[in-house]
C-alpha cells in the first residue's frame, strides 16, 4: 500500500454521512463485516450530530455568510460540523488571539447558525442580542 | 474530523469474482482490506469514497488471480489537533476519563487535562469536578458513564502493532499447568497495543460534560456574559436534552 497523500482534503460530516447512507442502502455482501460494522457505528454517531438536519445548500450559504469574518478554513469546517449556539461555543471554535471577536460579531455568528440550520432549538436570537447589550466588552 | 486520503495499492481479484465488473470487484476488495482498520500515520479507515484510476490488470505466474494497481480515495477518521469533538464517557479510571465516539474508542482525557480542580471518587469510580462557588463552598460535578462530553484533541499517538500471532495458551495447556496457561494468556494480552490513540483535554471554559454549560439555552440568564472573561455556568440538575446538540 502506498500512501500518496494522507490528508488530501477535509470532509464535512454531512458528506461522510451521505456516503455511508449510500453504502448502507446497497446490498450486503458476504465477508464485509468490518465495513458494515464501521458504517453502522459511524452513522449512529453522525445521526446524533448536527449534520443530521443539514443540507448542502444550507452549508454553502452558511459558509458564504461567514466569509465576511476572516476565518481560517479549518475554523469554518469546524463550525459547519458543530454550529455554535452560544458565545462560549464560538470562542472555543475560533482562535481569536490575534483579533478578538466583539460580542456583536459573536452574536451575529450565532444568529447565522439559527438562520441556516433550522433543526436546532430556535432559541430566540434576542438572547444573543440581550447579552451583547448587557455585557461590557473588555476588549 | 474526517479526511480524504489518497492511496495506491495492488489489488488481487480471485478468479471466483471474475463475473463481477472489475470496478465493483476492486471496490469490494479495497473495503474488505481497509474498512475499520487503522493505517499507520493515516488514521482509522472508514469507507471507500471513489476510485481515481485503474491500471491494466496483470496475471502473475503461478497465480490464477488478476492483479490491478488502483489509485483511490478513502474516507479516514483523523481529527486535526485542536479540533473540538463531542463523545460519550465510556468509563473513568485513575489515569483519566475514557471517551468513546461509538466507532472509535481509544480516546483518553488524562487527569492533568481535566477541569481544575478535579478528584477521583473511588467509590463511584468517577472523576468529579470540584467547582468552586463564589461563597467558598464547592459544588461537585460528576462525570458519569454515558454522559456526552465535549473535548479538544491535543495529541494523536500512532503505534506500530505486529500481526496477532497464534494463541500461546494452546501450547501451555498441553503441559496441564493451568496457572502457566493463564500467565501466558495474560502476558499475551498485555502486549496488545492500540494502534491509534487520541489524547484530549477539557480544561477550558465550555469543555466537559455538556450539561455543565447548558444553562443559557434552558433559562433566560439575566447576568449575561463578559467579553473575554470566563464566567462559568453550571447546571447539574437536568442533563436531558444536552445530547441533541
Amino acid at each position: 500500500m502506498e500512501i500518496v497523500n494522507a490528508t488530501q482534503s477535509y470532509l464535512t460530516n454531512l458528506e461522510v454521512m451521505q456516503l455511508l447512507q449510500k453504502i448502507k442502502s446497497t446490498k450486503k455482501k458476504f465477508g464485509m463485516r468490518n465495513l458494515a460494522t464501521v458504517t453502522y457505528e459511524a452513522l449512529q454517531y453522525l445521526e446524533e450530530s448536527p449534520c443530521k438536519t443539514q443540507t448542502c445548500e444550507a452549508i454553502t450559504s452558511y459558509v458564504k455568510d461567514l466569509s465576511s469574518y476572516r476565518l481560517k478554513s479549518y475554523e469554518i469546517l469546524q463550525m459547519v460540523n458543530d454550529p455554535p449556539t452560544s458565545a462560549l461555543h464560538t470562542q472555543l471554535l475560533i482562535d481569536d488571539n490575534k483579533a478578538p471577536l466583539t460580542d456583536e460579531q459573536n452574536g451575529k455568528i450565532i444568529e447565522l447558525t439559527y438562520k441556516h440550520f433550522h433543526g436546532l432549538d430556535p432559541g430566540p436570537p434576542s438572547v444573543a442580542v440581550a447579552e451583547t447589550t448587557q455585557s461590557n466588552s473588555t476588549s | 474530523m474526517f479526511v480524504l486520503a489518497e492511496l495506491k495499492d495492488n489489488v488481487r481479484i480471485a478468479p471466483d469474482h471474475f463475473n463481477l465488473k472489475l470496478i465493483d470487484a476492486v471496490r469490494d476488495e479495497i473495503d474488505r482490506k481497509l474498512a475499520n482498520k487503522v493505517l499507520l500515520n493515516v488514521g482509522l479507515c472508514i469507507a471507500l469514497k471513489e476510485i481515481v484510476s485503474l491500471k491494466d490488470s496483470t496475471i502473475l505466474p503461478g497465480d490464477g488471480a488478476s492483479h490491478t494497481e488502483v489509485l483511490f480515495r478513502y474516507v479516514v477518521f483523523r481529527p486535526r489537533l485542536g479540533t473540538i469533538m463531542t463523545g460519550k464517557i465510556r468509563n473513568c479510571s485513575r489515569e483519566g476519563v475514557h471517551v468513546t465516539l461509538g466507532f472509535f474508542d481509544d480516546i483518553l482525557i488524562p487527569q492533568a487535562a481535566l477541569q481544575h480542580p478535579s478528584r477521583f471518587d473511588e467509590a463511584e469510580q468517577a472523576w468529579v469536578w470540584e467547582y468552586p462557588l463564589e461563597d467558598g463552598a464547592k459544588h461537585d460535578l460528576f462525570m458519569d458513564v454515558g454522559e456526552p462530553i465535549k473535548f479538544r484533541v491535543t495529541r494523536e499517538i500512532f503505534e506500530e502493532t505486529s500481526p496477532i500471532g497464534p494463541p500461546k495458551a494452546e501450547n501451555q495447556t498441553a503441559q496441564n499447568a493451568s496457572t502457566s496457561a493463564a500467565a501466558a494468556a495474560a502476558a499475551g494480552a498485555q502486549e496488545v497495543k492500540t494502534p491509534y490513540k487520541i489524547i484530549g483535554a477539557i480544561n477550558e471554559s465550555g469543555l466537559g460534560v455538556l450539561s455543565w454549560w447548558d444553562q443559557q439555552n434552558k433559562e433566560d440568564d439575566p447576568e449575561g456574559k463578559k467579553g473575554d472573561d470566563t464566567t462559568d455556568y453550571e447546571n447539574d440538575e437536568d442533563g436531558e436534552g444536552a445530547c441533541e446538540e
